[in-house]
C-alpha cells in the first residue's frame, strides 16, 4: 500500500516535471535580424497612406482605392464579438511600413542582403537549399516586404505568375484591379478595411487555363521590426481547370509588446480549377506569463466562382498571442466543393477564436469541416464556424465536425457552430466534443514501456492525424514538429 | 406597442410603493431596462428573432377586470382531478384556481412574501440577474399578480399542477405578463404542465417569467405546451435553479403561435444534480419558433442530456440555439446536446447554434445538430408496400418524433399530444 502512494507521488512528481519544462520552452524562432529598415513614422493618417503608396511606386487607381478603404475603416468600430479579451489596440502607435533597406533592388536570390538570408536560413529555409532540394518556389515577405521569389523564370514558362503584390501592381495592373477585393470587399469587417488601406505587399499568383502548377507555391512571412504591423495581401487566381498548392508560413522575433498582424487572403477558382491553400502559422505566441505575442487578425476567404471548382483550406495554428481568423469558403458555382481542415493548438495564455464559414449558394455544392482544438496552460480556444444554405442552394451537403482537447483544468474549449438552411434539399450534419486524453490511454501506454510524455505526443498525434494527412508533405513534417513542442508534455 | 407606454407604466409602478417589498427588484429591473431596452438582433442572444416589428404594433396593457373566461375546449386530459392555476390576462386568478393535493400550496406572489417573507426575497427576480435581458427586465419591472407555488418538503404531489394562462384579445392587442415563483423543497416531487389560450381575433403578447428552485432530493417534471391561437405571440423565460441534489426533467412542445420564444435556464448548483431537457417544434405558415437553452454546470459530477427535435413546413422559421457552460473547476461533467430538424418545404429556414462553453478539462461533452429531410429511400419502401405517400411520411415523421414524446410520462397526456400533432400536420 505504502509503495503505491509513493508511486503515485513519484507519478505526480514527474508529470509535473514535464508540465514545468513546457512552461520554460522557449520560443525558438525568437530571434531579431539586425537589418536596418526604411520605416514611415508610426500612426494612421492619409498622409502615412499616400507614403506607403509612393513608396511603392503606385499608379493614381491604387492610391485611391486604399484612401477610400481608409475612409471606410474610420467609419467603423471594432469587432468584440469573438470569444476573446485584449487590451484595446492603438492604432496610432503602429508602423505601417517598415522595409528591409536595400540599396538596388535584387535582380537574383544571390543578390539579397546576406544578413536577411542568414535569417531565413535559420528559420529553416534556405532560399538555395529550398532551390535545389525541395523545388517549392518561395516568395518571402519580411515586415511587410516581399524580398524575394525564388523559381519565377521556370513558373513563367508555364505563364504562371507568382511574384510579390508590390510588383503585380505594376507589372499586370489588369488582372489586380480586375480580382482585388472581388472577395474580400474592403468594407468587409474592421480588419480588413485596415488591410485594404495600409497594406505593403503580399502575393500575388496567376494560373493560366488548363495549367496544373508543377511545385508547391510558397510563402514565407516573417515580423522583425519593433512597433510594426504586418499588413500582408494574397490574391490567388486560378483559371479554369488549373491547380496549385499554396503554402504559407510564419514567425516573429520575441518582443514585449504586442505586435498586429491583419492580413487579407483572396482566392478565386474559376471552372473545374482547384486551390489548396495550406497554413502553418507560427508567430509569437507571447511568454509563459502572457507578455507579448502577435494579434493574428486574418481575413482569409476564396470564391469557387466556376462549376466544379474547388478551394481547400488546410491548417495549423500554434503561434499568435490572439487568433482570430475564419478561413471561409463562397460555394457560388454549381458542384462546387469547399474543405476546412484545422488544428488549433493554443497553451500558456493563448487565445483563439477560429473557424471558418461555408456559404452554399450554388446548386450540388458540398462542403467538409474538420476541426481540431487543442487547449493547454491557462489558454482559451474556440471554433466558431457557420455553414450557410442559401434558398437556391439545391442539394448541399455539408459535414462538420469539431473536437476539443483539453489538457490541464485552467484551460477552456468553446464551440459556436452556426447552422442556417434556407433550403429543404440540403443535407447539414454537426458533430462536436470535447474531453480530455484518457486515463486509460494513457495507462495503456505506459503498460507497454511508453513513458506519459511520449505517450501524450501520440495520442496528440492521432487526434490531429485527420487534419495533418491533410498538409503536403513539406509542411506536414514541420507541422508535426510544432505540435510536439507546442504542446511538450502537458498532462492533463 | 409604444415604448412610452411601457415608461409611463413603468414610472407608474416605480412610485406606487404597494408596500410588498417589490420595489427594490423593480427598480432593478426598470434601470436594467432603460439600459438594454427590446432587444435587436445586434443582441447574439436575439440574432435570429427580431422583436422590432413586435413592439411597434399597438398592445396594451391589460385593465385588471378579472373576467371569467370559458375555456373548456382547451382542457387538458384529467382536467378535473388535476390541481389548476388560472391566469386571466397575465394575473392569476384564485377564484378559477384550485388545488386538490395535499402537501402543494398555491398563494399569489404578495401573499407568499407575507407567509415566506426570507424565500421569496431570496429568490424573486434572480433570472434578470443571470441574463441581462430586456424582455425579462419588461417582466420584472411591471411585476404584479403573480403566484407562489410551493410544494411541501418530502411531499410527492399525485396529480400534475395544471398552470392554464388565458389571454381576451376580442377588443385590444393584449400584452400580458404572468409570473410565478416555485419552491420545491427538500423530497418533494412536482409536475407542472402550461397551456396558453388566446380568445379573441386580436393579436396577443404572452411575456412569461416562471422561477423555479429545486431543493435537495426533489423531482421538478415540467411539460409547456404552446398550441395557442394562430395568432398569439410569446415570449417565456424558465429559470430553474437546482439548488441541492436534484433531478430535474422538462419538455418543451410548439405547435402553434406566431412568433414563440422559449428560454429554459437550467442552473446545476449541486454535486450528482440530472437535468433533462425535450422539446419538439412543429411549425407552418410563417411561424417563427425560437428555442434558447440554457445547461450551466457549477459544480462537479453532474449529468445533463438534451433532444430538441423539430418539423418544419410552409414558410415558417426554426431557431435553436443550446448552449453548455462547464466552469472552471466543475470537473466530472457529462453534458450531451442535440438538435435534429427535417424541412417538410421548400421555403422553411432553420439556423441552429449548438454551443459549449468549457473550462474544466475533465469532462465529457458532446453536440450534435442535423438538418434534412424525409427519407427517400424510406419513402419508397413503404409505398412499394402499398402504404400511400401520406401514411408513409406521416408514419416516418411520426417515429422522428417518437423520443421527444415518449418522454412525457402520462399516456393520456402523451396521447392528447399526438393528437394535436396529427391535427396539425393533417396527417392520419
Amino acid at each position: 500500500m505504502k509503495s503505491d502512494i509513493y508511486h503515485q507521488d513519484k507519478h505526480i512528481d514527474s508529470e509535473i516535471d514535464i508540465i514545468e519544462q513546457t512552461v520554460s520552452s522557449e520560443y525558438k524562432y525568437g530571434f531579431v535580424t539586425n537589418i536596418e529598415a526604411d520605416e514611415a513614422p508610426p500612426g494612421l493618417s492619409e498622409d502615412i497612406i499616400r507614403f506607403i503608396s509612393s513608396k511603392k511606386n503606385e499608379p493614381e487607381w491604387m492610391l485611391e482605392w486604399r484612401l477610400k478603404a481608409f475612409k471606410q475603416w474610420q467609419k467603423m468600430e471594432e469587432p468584440n464579438w469573438a470569444h476573446i479579451k485584449y487590451p484595446r489596440v492603438n492604432y496610432q502607435d503602429i508602423i505601417y511600413y517598415s522595409a528591409p533597406k536595400q540599396k538596388v533592388k535584387p535582380g537574383s536570390i544571390e543578390e539579397v542582403d546576406p544578413e536577411l538570408r542568414k535569417t531565413f536560413d535559420k528559420l529553416g529555409i534556405s532560399l538555395e537549399e529550398q532551390k535545389r532540394i525541395s523545388g517549392v518556389a518561395v516568395d518571402v515577405v519580411m515586415d511587410s516586404v516581399s524580398i524575394a521569389t525564388t523559381f519565377k523564370t521556370q513558373l513563367s514558362e508555364l505563364g504562371i505568375i507568382f511574384c510579390s503584390m508590390s510588383e503585380a501592381i505594376q507589372k499586370h495592373p489588369d488582372l489586380v484591379r480586375k480580382y482585388l477585393s472581388s472577395v474580400v470587399p474592403a468594407s468587409d469587417n474592421y480588419f480588413a478595411a485596415l488591410n485594404s488601406a495600409v497594406f505593403s505587399d503580399g502575393s500575388f499568383c496567376y494560373i493560366p487555363k488548363n495549367t496544373r502548377c508543377p511545385m508547391e507555391l510558397s510563402t514565407y512571412f516573417r515580423i522583425n521590426a519593433q512597433n510594426s504591423g504586418q499588413f500582408e495581401r494574397t490574391l490567388i487566381i486560378a483559371e479554369e481547370g488549373s491547380y496549385v498548392s499554396y503554402l504559407e508560413g510564419c514567425t516573429a522575433p520575441k518582443r514585449d509588446e504586442n505586435q498586429l498582424h491583419a492580413a487579407v487572403v483572396e482566392l478565386i477558382a474559376m471552372e473545374r480549377a482547384e486551390i489548396k491553400y495550406s497554413t502553418v502559422q507560427n508567430w509569437f505566441p507571447g511568454d509563459k506569463d502572457g507578455n507579448g505575442g502577435i494579434y493574428n487578425f486574418v481575413t482569409k476567404r476564396g470564391l469557387c466562382k466556376g462549376d466544379y471548382s474547388k478551394i481547400s483550406w488546410a491548417q495549423v495554428e500554434t503561434g499568435s498571442a490572439i487568433t482570430w481568423k475564419y478561413p471561409s469558403v463562397i460555394l457560388k458555382g454549381d458542384y462546387s466543393v469547399g474543405e476546412f481542415y484545422s488544428v488549433a493548438v493554443t497553451n500558456h495564455f493563448q487565445q483563439a477564436d477560429t473557424g471558418t464559414k461555408m456559404s452554399h449558394l450554388g446548386k450540388h455544392t458540398k462542403s467538409r469541416i474538420v476541426s481540431k482544438g487543442i487547449s493547454a496552460g491557462k489558454s482559451q480556444n474556440s471554433y466558431r464556424g457557420l455553414v450557410h444554405v442559401g434558398k437556391n442552394a439545391l442539394n448541399a451537403r455539408n459535414f462538420s465536425q469539431c473536437d476539443s482537447m483539453l489538457l490541464g483544468d485552467k484551460c477552456g474549449a468553446h464551440t459556436f457552430p452556426y447552422i442556417e438552411v434556407k433550403n429543404n434539399t440540403a443535407i447539414v450534419e454537426h458533430e462536436a466534443t470535447t474531453s480530455k486524453i484518457g486515463e486509460d490511454q494513457l495507462f495503456y501506454c505506459n503498460q507497454r514501456g511508453i513513458d506519459t510524455e511520449t505517450a501524450v505526443a501520440l495520442i496528440i498525434n492521432g487526434f490531429a492525424r485527420e487534419v495533418m494527412n491533410k498538409l503536403p508533405m513539406e509542411f506536414a513534417v514541420e507541422a508535426k514538429k510544432l505540435l510536439a513542442v507546442s504542446l511538450e508534455g502537458s498532462v492533463g | 406597442m409604444n415604448m412610452d407606454l411601457i415608461r409611463d407604466r413603468m414610472l407608474a409602478f416605480k412610485h406606487n410603493e404597494d408596500g410588498v417589498g417589490f420595489s427594490k427588484i423593480r427598480s432593478e429591473a426598470i434601470d436594467l431596462f432603460e439600459q438594454v431596452g427590446i432587444p435587436t438582433s445586434r443582441n447574439e442572444e436575439w440574432k435570429y428573432t427580431r422583436l422590432g416589428g413586435l413592439f411597434q404594433s399597438p398592445f396594451t396593457f391589460p385593465e385588471m377586470s378579472m373576467e371569467v373566461i370559458e375555456y373548456s375546449a382547451n382542457y387538458l386530459p384529467g382536467h378535473d382531478t388535476a390541481n389548476i392555476i388560472v391566469f386571466v390576462d397575465g394575473v392569476y386568478s384564485s377564484v378559477q384556481s384550485k388545488v386538490t393535493s395535499k402537501g402543494l400550496q398555491i398563494m399569489s406572489l404578495e401573499e407568499g412574501h407575507k407567509k415566506y417573507p426570507s424565500f421569496v426575497e431570496a429568490h424573486l427576480g434572480d433570472s434578470q440577474r443571470y441574463i441581462q435581458d430586456g424582455i425579462i427586465a419588461l417582466n420584472t419591472a411591471l411585476i404584479h399578480g403573480g403566484v407562489f407555488i410551493f410544494a411541501e418538503k418530502g411531499k410527492l404531489i399525485d396529480k400534475p399542477l395544471y398552470i392554464y394562462h388565458l389571454v381576451g384579445c376580442q377588443r385590444n392587442n393584449m400584452l400580458s405578463q404572468p409570473r410565478s415563483l416555485v419552491h420545491i423543497a427538500p423530497g418533494a416531487q412536482l409536475q407542472i404542465v402550461e397551456t396558453y389560450v388566446s380568445i379573441g381575433q386580436k393579436e396577443s403578447l404572452t411575456n412569461e417569467v416562471m422561477e423555479v428552485i429545486v431543493e435537495e432530493g426533489a423531482l421538478f417534471d415540467y411539460v409547456k405546451i404552446q398550441h395557442d391561437a394562430v395568432h398569439a405571440n410569446h415570449l417565456g423565460t424558465t429559470y430553474i435553479r437546482q439548488i441541492g441534489k436534484s433531478v430535474v426533467h422538462t419538455v418543451n412542445l410548439t405547435f402553434q403561435g406566431k412568433l414563440v420564444r422559449n428560454n429554459i435556464q437550467i442552473i446545476m448548483e449541486a454535486m450528482h444534480s440530472e437535468a433533462y431537457l425535450y422539446g419538439l417544434y412543429v411549425q407552418d405558415d410563417k411561424m417563427h419558433v425560437d428555442n434558447h437553452t440554457v445547461v450551466d454546470n457549477r459544480v462537479p459530477n453532474c449529468y445533463s442530456n438534451e433532444l430538441y427535435k423539430g418539423v418544419l413546413t410552409g414558410h415558417s422559421t426554426g431557431v435553436f440555439n443550446g448552449k453548455i457552460f462547464v466552469r472552471e473547476d466543475a470537473q466530472k461533467i457529462n453534458a450531451f446536446q442535440s438538435n435534429k430538424n427535417i424541412l417538410l418545404s421548400e421555403t422553411a429556414t432553420i439556423n441552429t447554434k449548438p454551443q459549449l462553453e468549457i473550462y474544466a478539462d475533465d469532462v465529457k461533452c458532446s453536440h450534435g445538430c442535423t438538418v434534412g429531410r424525409l427519407d427517400e429511400e424510406g419513402l419508397f419502401y413503404l409505398q412499394s408496400r402499398g402504404v400511400s405517400e401520406g401514411v408513409a411520411k406521416a408514419l416516418m415523421l411520426h417515429s422522428f418524433m417518437m423520443d421527444v414524446l415518449e418522454q412525457i410520462k402520462d399516456v393520456e397526456l402523451r396521447e392528447y399530444i399526438d393528437q394535436l400533432i396529427v391535427n396539425k400536420l393533417h396527417l392520419s
